[in-house]
This record gives structure tokens, sequence and C-alpha cells, in this order.
């Protein structure tokens, strides 16, 4: 049942990214196209999700969104996930005061509200797509690097490991071709469930008006702008809204099928 | 505790400096009237032309004597506007905590017990999707139903206008209507990571050997669930409970703010929108003193909960 979950959640995924590239071609409008006569219009066969206080067509703002959300979670994972390993890796390796130093790092970050801290870098850097990316990515690591830390130690106690200490085998060489494919599965599974997390984390912050700024368009961004009319234009409100759960679920849905698939005691 | 808290105090008020702008430009800046003379003033009134590490000692010194300084925009001390917001707030976040514990460790139960039965599969389905919602805009859906289509919940500031006029049972009636709503909101993440642990927790504690035992000594399915299983699998879960807080405190930045609430959160936001060092500096110490505080209060409870604790591993 999980795995059909899992493939479920894939080919979401799949279609998402899909709509995201094929936007220009799939859209009926061009997102920023206004039209101050169709201003919120309910969704009708020629606004199949109706249109927003500009007239522009709700749809077409939607999937140019995808490629926005997409790229952000994607890409401020790949940052998260780099930092988080290294610093992971570096503290179980190396133990000592090193491990001390960077794990007392990670506890702060840890009981840091970190939305918090969002709100603030974007508030006084400009926000932008370029900022966010990176602020999420920066926020998002220690997580993963307790989960590396973790796993390392564990390695290093392994026979296959003082074996090749015996063999003489350099250090960097047991970091990257002994340990490191071993934690590939934790690191993987993390990724994936980060994805989720990020992709919520810039729609929070857009529907804040601190995340992607206009005339670009993001989910969370849409729905901010929507809550103006909430009370004429209830499709403002609801259909970003359904975008960003079916995003978030299916990379969800992914990232535990992988979990399952490593961990089959579980 | 007391180094996390100095880590945290470093990282916001270091964070705060190496951004571009500082509030005396923000200051001059929207006032065309405001000499370069003004802004210089401004700059050496705030202290802000000293490196970041002399300002944080110098802040850290008053912070010790409980003096956040005043707040840039009104002049009042930053301390007592947050203890005028506090109270919301922590009543808000409470009230939200007993509701995660209430829904999440029922569903959790249930579905271990019931595991993977339609029972189980359909729980867990609402949990994957509760903790993949954003929350704010599970927010806007429930100021859209039960605030606007239906009309039963106001839908911002935790009192109505007339509220002085009110007897106290009106009173309470009243704030109780204004809170529902946003407690609701905040508590959604927290009732779907909570049922999920809680279930993961549950299966685990019913495969443990002494669940053998107590089915082979002839209790019954209710003790053996209620008093072996579940108090085993709740001590994971009050730690879980203890580091979800930092989530529940941050995401009271987006909630105090979707419904005008009147808590620490907005005031942060606000004060965040404004440059407010003082106030900003400040909210972010009572959060992660809370936080703390919360992880405290985790770590006591699991010292009841678990005899092997209490007792040193005797």
């Amino acid at each position: 049942m999980r795995n059909k979950l899992a493939l479920l959640g894939t080919l979401s995924i799949v279609l998402l990214i899909s709509l995201g590239t094929f936007a220009p071609l799939l859209s009926p409008s061009a997102p920023d196209q206004q039209n101050i006569t169709e201003r919120l219009q309910a969704p009708s066969q020629k606004h199949l999700l109706g249109t927003d206080d500009l007239g522009r067509d709700a749809l077409s703002r939607m999937l140019y969104s995808a490629r926005i959300s997409l790229t952000v979670g994607i890409v401020a994972v790949l940052i998260a996930i780099t930092l988080g390993t290294l610093i992971g890796m570096l503290s179980g390796y190396f133990g000592g005061a090193t491990d001390t130093i960077l794990m007392r790092f990670v506890d702060v970050m840890l009981c840091f509200p970190t939305f918090f801290l969002l709100l603030m870098v974007l508030a006084f850097l400009e926000p932008s797509i370029l900022n966010i990316i990176i602020v999420i990515g920066f926020t998002a690591w220690p997580g993963v690097a307790r989960i590396v830390r973790a796993e390392v130690l564990s390695i290093k106690q392994r026979d296959f490991i003082s074996a090749s200490k015996l063999l003489a085998v350099s250090k960097s060489r047991i970091f990257l071709r002994h340990i490191l494919p071993n934690v590939f599965g934790p690191i993987l599974v993390s990724a994936t469930l980060g994805i989720g997390d990020a992709i919520l984390a810039e729609s929070g912050l857009s529907f804040l008006g601190l995340g992607v700024q206009p005339p670009d368009a993001s989910w969370g961004q849409m729905l901010s702008a929507g809550k103006e009319y909430i009370h004429i234009a209830w499709w403002l409100s609801v259909f970003p809204g359904v975008a960003i759960l079916i995003t978030v679920l299916s990379f969800n849905l992914l990232g535990e099928g992988i979990r399952e698939k490593l961990n089959p005691r579980k | 505790m007391v180094p996390i808290l100095i880590g945290i105090t470093i990282i916001t008020f270091a964070a705060m400096h190496f951004a571009p702008g500082n509030p005396a430009s923000l200051a001059t800046d929207m006032n065309l009237k405001a000499s370069s003379q003004t802004h210089e003033r401004l700059v050496k009134l705030y202290g802000l032309d000293k490196p970041w590490y002399s300002q944080y000692f110098s802040w850290l010194k008053r912070v010790v004597k409980l003096d956040f300084g005043d707040s840039f925009k009104d002049g009042r001390p930053a301390i007592k506007k947050i203890f005028e917001r506090l109270p919301a707030s922590i009543l808000l976040n409470a009230l939200s905590l007993f509701l995660i514990f209430a829904i999440a460790i029922p569903i959790g139960v249930i579905s271990a017990i019931k595991r993977n039965t339609l029972t189980d599969k359909a729980l867990t389905f609402f949990v994957f999707i509760g903790y993949a919602m954003p929350a704010f805009w599970f927010a806007l859906l429930l100021m859209l139903l039960f605030g606007l289509k239906l009309g039963w919940l106001p839908i911002s500031g935790l009192h109505s206008i007339n509220y002085s006029e009110l007897s106290f049972t009106d009173k309470i009636l009243d704030v109780s209507k204004h809170l529902i709503l946003p407690v609701c909101a905040s508590a959604l993440t927290g009732v779907a990571s909570l049922a999920r642990y809680t279930r993961t927790s549950m299966i685990e504690a019913l495969s443990q050997n002494f669940i053998k035992t107590a089915y082979a000594k002839g209790l019954s399915e209710n003790t053996i669930i209620y008093r072996h299983a579940l108090r085993n699998a709740l001590l994971p879960i009050i730690t879980i409970a203890g580091l979800s807080l930092p989530a529940l405190i941050g995401g009271g930045f987006i909630f105090e703010t979707i419904f005008a609430y009147p808590g620490m959160g907005r005031l942060g936001f606000d004060a965040i929108m404004a440059r407010d060092y003082p106030v900003i500096m400040a909210t972010a110490t009572i959060a992660a003193f809370l936080t703390l505080l919360g992880n405290l209060l985790a770590d006591i409870s699991y010292f009841i909960a678990d005899p092997r604790i209490r007792h040193g591993g005797k």
C-alpha cells in the first residue's frame, strides 16, 4: 500500500514539474496579462480557476507559480543538504572539540523559532527569489547535520572501516568512498521530506509579503493577494492552497516511501 | 540552557546587524525634511556607529537587569510592550498545545491498535493531509467557512467592540469565541506530526515483550493498552512535544497576523517590518526563553513519567 502511495507521489511530482516547465504552452493567457473588465470573475469555462483583482487568469498564474515554488523548494534543500552533510560528517568523524562546538550550534539553531529568523533576515534583505532560497537553505541544515552525524558515528564503529584503516586507506578516501555512500539513504529521505517543508516555508513567507514579490507569482503570494478579497472571491483563497497541499503531500509520500524501502523493519 | 539562550541572542543580533539598512536611515529616508545631521544624531543616539559585538555586549549588560531598551517607534520600554502582549500569546499557545494533545494522542493510539485496518488508513490519510497543508491556508479556509459563509465565529481580534459593556460571563464567552479559530489553525500542524509520532511509538510499545507477558497473564485488552503500552509510548512523545515548541511559537507570527490577534507574534512581526531593534531583540529573547522553559518542563515531565530515570537506574 505504501509503495503505491509513493508511486502516486512520484507521478504527481513528475506532473507538477511538467506543468511548471511547459507553463507557457499550457496557460490560457500570459500570467501578468491584465484585463480590468474581467476582474474578480468566478471560475468559468473561459477562466477555469477564475480571475484576480486585476483580471489576470488565475490558472495561468498558478502554472507559472509551480516553477517558482518547485525551484525554491529544490534548490533550498540542495543547499541545506550540502551544508548539513558536510557539518554532520565532520562532527561525527572527528568528534572531540569540533563535534562539541558544531553540535552546540545545532542545538541553538533547533531551539530557535526559525520562522522568526527567516522573517527577520528577509525583511532586512530585499525579498527576492534568490534571497528566499539562500535564507531557507541556511536555516534548514541543522536537522540534516544531526541525522548524518548519528549515522556516521554508528558506521565509524563497523569492521569494514577498521579494516580500511588497517589497510592504510587515506582519510579522505574513507570519508568519501566508505562513509558517504552509507549515509546516502537517510540523506535522501530528509532531502525529499525537506522539499515539502521548504515549499511550506516559502509559501508562508510569501503570504506575509516577505517572499516572492509581484509581478512574479507564487502560490503563497497569490493567497496573500487573494485574502484581501476573501469576502467576494473565495476561489482566490482556495485553489493556490490546494496546489501547495498537493505538492507538499507528493514529496512527503515519496519521502516516506523511500524511508520504508530503506528501513523495512519499521 | 543559558548558553543556548545567549547563542540565540547572538545569532539574532548578528543577523540584524549584518543586514543592510538601519533604523536611523529608515526613519530619515522616509522623511524628506530630515537632514543628514538628524541622521547622524539618530545613529549616535542608538549607538549604531559602534561595531556590532560591542553593541551586543552593552545590550547584554542591560538585559541582565531586564532592561531591553525603549522601542524606536513610540519610546516605550520594549519589555513593557511585550508583557502587555505576552498573556494573550501564552493563552493561545497553551490552548493549542492542549488541543494538540487531546486530538493527536487518541488518533495515534487508535491508529496503532487498529494497525493496517481501514480505520488506520483513513486516519493516516487525514494526518498526512494535515501535515502537508499550509497552516495559514487552513486558517483562511476556517475564516471563509465559519467566519464568512456561516457567520458563526468572529475572524479577528480577541474582543468584540462592545467588550467593556459585557457582563463577566459574556466576556468569557466573547473571548472564547474569538479564540476558537486561531487555536484550531495553530494546532493543525502539531496535531498531524504528534499523531504520527504517537502511532509509531505506540506500535513499538505494543511489540515489546512485556506486552506479550501481559497478554499471557490474561490481563484485559484495555489494561494492556492503556496501562502498559500507552505509558511507555508516551515517553518519547513528551520530548517531541517539547521540541515542537519553536514551531508553535514561530507559527504565532503568521496566525496572530492573519487573525489580527493582539499577541507577541504580531508585535514581533510589526517590529521586524519597522526595524524596531529593541523590540525585535526582546521578542526573540522572550520567545527563545519560553521555548527553553518548555523543554525544561518536558524534561521534568519525563522524569516524573519514567520511573527508570526517577530511581537513578537502580
